[in-house]
């Protein structure tokens, strides 16, 4: 039997992704665990490890092809002493690639392949049992009954994650996935919920071809990567949903600048702590003082996180990242500067592994290096707070009635009124206020 | 004091434990069983197998006496039941010399005794006793309890082994009685009454319910009593035995009927009366967070107890007490403990049931009355053996295909046989169940020529109109 390479789903959410390139081609011999191909996600670059071995028959999806959903045939193997012209053409039974993007006309990938065992158009005469249409083109997985109660309820079964028997899509799954709101309301009885639904509907961002952008100077279309998508969907989402609300505080890092120097200096020191990293420790002490900052909202509860997992904004290619020191309050300054730069460098070359993005209880973002004095996030759910650092500067401030110099900073703190109230979300801030200006508590 | 240690230790080597083992040594696990009894269990000692071999004596006989309508002489049928019973004993032997074999060439060693379960949350083991006397001690990262069930005893109805008996003693027979008592109409009972009055006893069946073969569908139950009463059987429905008086020679029963006492004699009784857990004298006070209701321990869809590491399968659980259900909890528990991925619990709903008297019952998933009592709508079809040319040509035209559908969505809900070979059949729609086929891909699928299996199909068609030979 030839082997059936899928596309895998290299993190839980993800449901497509690109194809960005191929590091095998047909008649390669490869054995496990060699690397085949390099899978853009909305999240990062991964590299696929093959599971069998064999002589790559057929390469089914092109290089470059997006959209590629979870699960569609993506390349055939050759098993030990099979055919491999057989294998290849075990391949034709499943739905024709996606056209390669040698063209550079901006038109989508064709919306549906036909089901059919040619790569020709589906005839019009559809057999009974049809497959239900999978919009990549991805030969789907789903029982006879999956199928049936998933196309009487309006529901898109390409849709729906199996969890059956090789990740089959069976009735339990299709159910569940209804239960949860995947269905389409009826037509019929759709007009209350479907006015509902409209009030909830982002206004949709303008499309190309508006004529607005006739009147605009001549622009070069780069078209949206998954990761910016998905950049704009949570953002979006997030700023619509969730009430924010804003608590800036300014703090004296002169104490903590000294304290820098003196352990960067000291003899032996195989790490370089930065005033970030101070930042990120006295925020990870500040929330396992004031836990009713590290939760999350949900419409049944409020859940408080039994740790901090901090996020840390970094900036890469295409958009930006959050890669997630875990457990940050239990760790040293040291140990959190080499993570925090293991992980940045990880996140540039996109290399995260997902573990390494997913999650997080709360995020820290710092735009001091830019000169930004302050400046507000906005969250990333389903976190609750998010804060903001601007630079370190010599500012005048009064102190006892008398005009002198220190090196301030402008923190940020923007919470979800969901869940954490001003009481909280400013007792946090005294704590960082403390934390960072007196850094020896840190030490503690 | 032999001590030694393994990954997992199974109590019991009935069909749930020794498929278990072996199981759990392909996956590479050190696995040992501990049983007291017979390897293979009741099933194949005292239960499934060696009934069915009672059943296959008695079906040749039928023939033999019904040889004329085949057009063939075979002179005066007899029977020699000392040669019977061996037959059945044999048959048995041979399949727990296989277990045997089949246990060792996976390389799990038996522990011949009675197993416990010791030590505390973990740090288990398993105590092993023979003759009262520990002489080995395992200890275990994981313990899977798969002790089985017995026979219950009711109050009054006691076996004694002589004229009151259970399938212990209904299994051996020395005489062939000439009247008999079933006290019970599930597969045990239906089966022994079965098998009895086709060798010539005078059989009354005593069922409390208001039908036999209560689990079955109301229709199937109908036409199992029709064709009992047909043998020659008296059924007794909705009846409770008071009392049961005894003497040398025989035994009376006083049965109440709609308020109106009877009184039976018959040579034997067999109770028959349902099945309880194994749940004593096996540790079980040294793992206080497992719960046990009433006999039968309490698991997640996992197989997993309450005690952490302690797992239990099969009958021990409670119903449905079948072989094939404790067999595929078992591979589900060992393949879960060892991490294998894609593992799924096992899905209750679809687990066939078969029962074989004569005519042979078989059944899986809900009955009609069960689907209209979960709200559903349903479309039911009916396909008699009347119908089907290979019945026919056997000389079995009596039985009934019947197949429940959901109207919205095509699931097929259930399907119950009545009928020669029925328990042959019934796997094909435990395969339909298990892929979620509708009636579309049932309908579609060819079904060959000349074979019972056809009813199968046409049973389909009639539920949605489209019956051929009917």
């Amino acid at each position: 039997m030839p082997v059936s390479i899928l596309m895998p789903a290299l993190s839980p959410t993800m449901t497509e992704g690109t194809l960005a390139k191929w590091l095998v081609k047909e008649g390669d011999e490869i054995s496990s665990g060699d690397v085949i191909a390099e899978i853009e996600t909305d999240k990062a670059t991964m590299e696929v490890e093959a599971v069998d071995e064999g002589v790559v028959a057929k390469l089914v999806v092109a290089e470059g092809s997006e959209n590629v959903a979870v699960n569609e045939l993506i390349a055939v193997l050759a098993e030990d002493g099979e055919d491999v012209a057989e294998a290849a053409a075990s391949a034709d039974s499943a739905p024709a690639p996606a056209a390669p993007a040698e063209t550079k006309a901006p038109e989508p990938a064709p919306a549906a392949a036909a089901p059919a065992a040619s790569p020709t158009p589906a005839p019009t005469a559809a057999p009974a049992a049809a497959p239900a249409p999978a919009p990549s083109g991805g030969r789907v997985f789903a029982s006879p009954l999956a199928r049936r109660i998933a196309a009487d309820a309006g529901v898109e079964i390409s849709a729906i994650a199996g969890s059956g028997p090789h990740g089959r899509i069976v009735k339990a799954d299709v159910e569940a996935f209804i239960a949860a709101g995947g269905a389409k309301p009826a037509p019929a009885a759709a007009s209350k919920a479907e006015a509902k639904q409209a009030k909830a509907e982002p206004a949709p961002a303008l499309s190309l071809d508006d004529p607005i952008f006739k009147l605009l100077p001549e622009f070069e279309a780069v078209s949206n990567s998954n990761m910016r998508k998905t950049i704009a969907r949570r953002l979006t989402d997030s700023a619509r949903d969730i009430p924010h609300f804003t608590l800036t505080v300014d703090v004296e890092i002169d104490a903590l600048l000294a304290m820098r120097k003196q352990l960067n200096e000291r003899d032996g020191a195989d790490y370089k702590i930065s005033v970030n990293d101070f930042i990120i420790k006295a925020t990870a002490l500040g929330l396992t003082r004031v836990p009713d900052c590290n939760v999350a909202y949900t419409d049944d509860a409020i859940l408080k996180f039994s740790r901090v997992d901090m996020a840390i904004a970094v900036a890469i290619e295409g958009g930006l990242i959050t890669p997630i020191i875990k457990d940050c309050a239990s760790k040293g300054l040291a140990t959190i500067s080499k993570e925090a730069k293991e992980l940045a460098g990880k996140a540039r070359e996109g290399k995260l592994a997902p573990e390494e993005y997913q999650g997080g209880t709360f995020t820290i973002s710092n735009l001091g290096m830019f000169g930004v004095k302050s400046f507000n996030s906005i969250i990333n759910p389903p976190q609750a707070a998010i804060l903001s650092v601007g630079a370190g500067e010599q500012r005048a401030v009064v102190k006892d009635g008398a005009l002198s110099i220190a090196t301030v900073c402008t923190l940020s703190l923007a919470v979800d009124h969901r869940c954490i109230d001003g009481a909280a979300g400013a007792a946090l801030t005294k704590e960082l206020k403390a934390l960072i200006e007196d850094p020896i508590a840190l030490m503690l | 004091m032999d001590k030694q240690s393994f990954d997992v230790v199974i109590l019991g080597a009935g069909p749930g434990g020794y498929v278990t083992a072996i199981r759990a040594a392909q996956l590479g696990l050190k696995a040992a069983v501990v049983e007291a009894n017979h390897l293979g269990g009741i099933c194949l000692n005292w239960g499934c197998i060696p009934t069915k071999a009672l059943l296959r004596s008695a079906e040749i006989y039928h023939y033999m006496t019904h040889a004329d309508a085949y057009g063939l002489s075979a002179g005066q049928p007899g029977f020699d039941l000392e040669k019977v019973v061996a037959r059945s004993r044999a048959v048995a032997k041979q399949l727990n010399g296989g277990v045997g074999h089949l246990l060792k060439k996976n390389k799990v060693p038996v522990f011949d005794g009675w197993g416990k379960l010791t030590g505390k949350e973990g740090a288990r083991s398993v105590t092993v006793e023979k003759d009262g006397k520990p002489f080995a001690e395992l200890s275990a990262k994981h313990v899977i309890l798969a002790t089985g069930a017995r026979a219950r005893q009711l109050p009054g109805l006691e076996v004694d082994g002589d004229r009151v008996w259970s399938y212990r003693e209904a299994m051996v027979p020395k005489t062939m009685p000439k009247s008999l008592i079933v006290v019970g109409s599930g597969a045990i009972g239906i089966e022994f009454a079965s098998f009895y009055r086709t060798m010539g006893a005078e059989v009354t069946v005593v069922e409390v319910m208001d039908r036999v073969l209560p689990v079955e569908d109301a229709e199937i139950s109908k036409a199992a009593e029709k064709a009992f009463k047909k043998q020659g059987m008296t059924i007794l429905t909705g009846a409770t035995v008071k009392g049961v008086a005894k003497t040398a020679t025989s035994v009376t029963a006083t049965v109440e009927k709609k308020g109106k006492t009877q009184e039976i004699t018959a040579e034997r009784l067999i109770s028959a009366v349902g099945i309880v857990g194994n749940v004593e004298d096996i540790g079980l006070e040294s793992a206080p967070k497992i719960k046990v209701d009433r006999t039968h321990v309490e698991v997640d869809q996992w197989s997993q107890t309450g005690e952490p590491g302690v797992y239990a399968i099969g009958d021990l659980t409670g119903p449905p007490w079948l072989a094939h259900k404790a067999e595929h909890e078992g591979v589900i528990c060992i393949e879960k403990i060892a991490g294998v991925k894609d593992v799924h619990p096992l899905d209750t709903g679809r687990i066939p049931g078969c029962t074989y008297c004569h005519p042979q019952v078989a059944s899986i998933g809900l009955t009609e009355q069960a689907a209209k009592d979960q709200g559903r709508a349903v479309k039911v079809g009916r396909f008699s053996f009347v119908g089907n040319g290979k019945a026919i040509a056997l000389g079995e035209p009596e039985g009934l295909i019947k197949t429940v559908f959901d109207a919205k969505t095509g699931e097929l809900l259930g399907a119950h046989m009545i009928g020669a070979e029925v328990t042959e059949l019934i796997q094909g729609y435990s395969v339909a169940k298990t892929l979620e086929t509708t009636e579309a891909e049932l309908m579609h699928t060819v079904f060959p020529h000349p074979t019972l299996s056809e009813m199968m199909h046409e049973s389909v068609l009639d539920a949605y109109g489209k019956v051929i030979h009917m």
